[in-house]
């Protein structure tokens, strides 16, 4: 009874082992292949549970979701030989899990982690390459500005065919994220952009005092304008007045001219001595004096 | 609290935890407690035997025990199922279960149950906004290098997307923040990027940098960019700061200008309207002063034609007594004589000199009159009448020696 019952033993647990090997779970962000004496059964195994034939069919999975790594800073030479320091980020996926098993993840005993290392190995040099041909193909304002796009697209592409193919590996994207001056280019472009800046500051500068001149300068011509202008009247003015002036004494005095010149005589003595300092040296001739030597005025 | 329920149906209203049973002192320990189960046990399989004699020699007992057993230990078991699959989503929270693997549902915040062991749920906050902060330097359409310091609010839109389709999505927005952000200011030039289109560059990054999120499936929204700083590399800040000065010294020269203008022209307007003014005071003047002579002489004219002779020889005399009266003289009587004569002039000239500075001060009562008599444009008076008056008026005050 008892070697029976440590059979049965053995073959419950044997049971259950199997039935534990004869199904599998795929996760959603698992991408799988059902192996049969490593033969690919069934490629691309949405998620899900499946069943298979335990001890024989083998699932291999690695990861469905999108990928991403940074490479490292790289120098590449422009078409002008130019260096430039690029730093790039590559976004990719695993689109063939066959293959890719077979390429990259062959390593028996290999975790998740390293194989994964291993594609960014492979990864890298094909990226630099395309990045190293492109670059090579255009100028330093090209790639910085115009064309940054064209350079990913191109590289994207030109990659894509090869992985796809080689390591079933899809690159989706690859976004150049740092495009440098090397450091010792660098001093020298500081230099160039001070140099630049000097001169814009004078240039404002320069600008500021020729502004401020032409505003003085108009000022000072609208201030000559407006007095000379004014001057011109002033005397225009002033001689209509001399000649209304003019003609209202002609009007009157040529009435009587002969009593106007001895009125306006009289006047004038009056006014010139008006001083009181003045001293005369007088002889009693004149008419004034007639009475003065005789009271007959004789 | 599941295992107490059949130690309470097999024996009565005994609660395990103790406090129930009046002989028994204190709360039971673990192990009495199990032990009571197992005595429980033996007494309810029947017979007390060793329970591993086979499997089935217990199911023929004669008590509906067992079944009742199983049953409770079915019950026990759903009860635990049941709570282990419970789980809270909190209100800023969203889960997402997958069912063997599968994505099932998405779940709302609140109280939720999976199925265990077949289902599984990620939680993802869809609420909180994170910040990343670019701070570098990069080069610009003109190669030159500026400095930038930018933030990106994101948050999580798309659990979904976010938890199951992408690995690592915050590493990518990072990176992906970083390329766009390069991109635009490698699209503009220096001065853009420090004065003129600082909005616009936050704009296009934002745009652009949602673009690859959703290209990528991160599931990540953003909610804004601030283009918080931009400004030149540290090792050129001086240079550019000078030309921040030299535009401000644009401006402030500029400014002095526009004030020195501002003084300078009202200043010669004024002038110029003084100018025209005195030349219209001058033509009144004048104007007016002719008037007045002419008035004067006009009326002086109309009595003159009624006497003729005398009025000439009582203006002339008139004029010649205020003449003489005012001003020194000295009288030479002496025909052929003059030779002989010594006439000390200076001496005169001193003495009367003095007589009329001490006499000016009386004199000036009656100055205004004599002024008034001497300007001729003082039109409107009577000539005659006021020259007879000052005659006699002045020489009372004059004194000649």
């Amino acid at each position: 009874m008892t070697p029976k019952s440590l059979l049965s033993l053995v073959a419950a647990f044997l049971l259950v082992l199997l039935a534990l090997d004869s199904y599998f779970i795929v996760e959603e962000t698992e991408k799988a292949v059902l192996k049969r004496f490593q033969e690919v059964v069934r490629p691309d195994i949405e998620p899900g549970l499946y069943f298979k034939v335990p001890l024989i069919d083998k699932v291999v999975k690695t990861d469905g979701r999108i990928l991403s790594y940074d490479m490292d800073t790289e120098s590449f030479i422009t078409a002008e030989k130019k260096l430039l320091d690029v730093d790039a980020f590559v976004i990719w996926r695993i689109e063939d899990v066959q293959r890719y098993i077979t390429t990259v993840g062959s390593t028996a005993g290999a975790s998740k982690q390293q194989i994964m290392f291993y594609a960014h190995e492979l990864l890298t040099p094909r990226v630099n390459e395309g990045l190293r041909n492109e670059f090579a193909e255009r100028d330093v304002r090209e790639v910085v500005s115009g064309e940054r796009e064209d350079v990913m697209d191109s590289v994207a592409t030109r990659v894509n065919e090869k992985t796809k193919k080689d390591l079933g590996i899809q690159v989706l994207d690859i976004r150049v994220k740092q495009v440098d001056w090397p450091d010792q280019v660098r001093s020298n472009v500081f230099d160039r952009m001070r140099q630049e800046r000097k001169q814009d500051a004078a240039e404002h500068r320069a600008k500021g005092r020729e502004t401020g001149e032409e505003i003085r300068a108009q000022a000072d011509k609208e201030r000559t304008v407006l007095l000379a202008e004014a001057r011109r009247d002033a005397q225009d003015i002033r001689g209509e007045g001399d000649a209304q002036a003019t003609k209202i004494y002609a009007d009157t005095f040529s009435k009587d001219a002969e009593f106007f010149s001895f009125y306006r005589s009289l006047q004038a003595y009056r006014n010139s001595f008006d001083q009181g300092s003045d001293i005369m040296v007088l002889e009693p001739k004149s008419e004034f004096f007639q009475y003065l030597n005789s009271s007959d005025g004789q | 609290m599941g295992w107490n329920e059949p130690g309470g149906k097999g024996n009565g209203p005994r609660d395990p935890w103790g406090g129930g049973g009046g002989n028994n002192q204190g709360p039971p320990d673990l192990d009495e407690v199990i032990r009571n189960l197992k005595d429980k046990f033996k007494a309810n399989f029947g017979g007390g035997g060793g329970g591993n004699r086979g499997s089935g020699s217990g199911g023929g007992a004669p008590s509906m025990n067992p079944a009742l057993l199983i049953g409770i230990i079915v019950v026990v078991l759903l009860v635990t199922f049941g709570v282990w699959g419970v789980f809270q989503v909190d209100e800023s929270e969203r889960a997402v279960v997958v069912r063997f693997g599968k994505f099932d549902r998405m779940v709302n915040p609140g109280l939720n149950w999976h199925t265990p062991l077949i289902e599984n749920y990620y939680k993802a906050n869809v609420t909180q906004t994170s910040n990343y902060q670019v701070q570098q330097d990069m080069l610009t359409r003109d190669t030159n290098i500026v400095y930038v310091d930018l933030g990106v609010q994101y948050r999580v839109v798309d659990p979904k997307a976010h938890l199951l389709r992408i690995s690592r999505p915050t590493e990518v927005l990072e990176h992906s923040t970083e390329s766009a952000l390069r991109h635009v200011v490698g699209n503009a030039s220096m001065n853009d990027v420090l004065r003129d289109e600082r909005v616009q560059i936050g704009v296009s990054v934002e745009e652009r940098l949602q673009e690859y999120l959703d290209r990528y499936n991160t599931g990540l929204r953003v909610v804004n960019v601030a283009l918080n700083e931009t400004a030149a590399p540290e090792p050129v800040r001086d240079a550019f700061n000078d030309v921040a000065r030299a535009r401000e010294d644009q401006v402030r020269f500029k400014e002095e200008a526009r004030a020195y203008a501002n003084s300078i022209i009202p200043e010669a307007q004024g002038k110029a309207t003084r100018i025209r003014e005195e030349a219209r005071a001058y033509r009144e003047e004048i104007v007016s002063r002719a008037q007045g002579d002419t008035r004067r002489f006009q009326q002086l004219l109309t009595e003159y034609r009624q006497a003729p002779q005398i009025t000439r020889d009582r203006l002339y005399l008139e004029t010649m007594e205020d003449v003489l009266g005012k001003t020194g003289k000295v009288m030479v009587d002496v025909e052929g004589g003059q030779n002989m004569m010594y006439l000390p002039l200076d001496k005169i000239m001193q003495k009367h000199r003095r007589s009329s500075a001490a006499g000016a001060d009386s004199g000036s009562a009656s100055g205004s009159s004599s002024s008034s008599s001497s300007s001729s444009q003082s039109g409107g008076s009577a000539a005659g009448a006021d020259g007879g008056g000052s005659l006699y008026n002045r020489s009372g005050n004059t004194e000649i020696r």
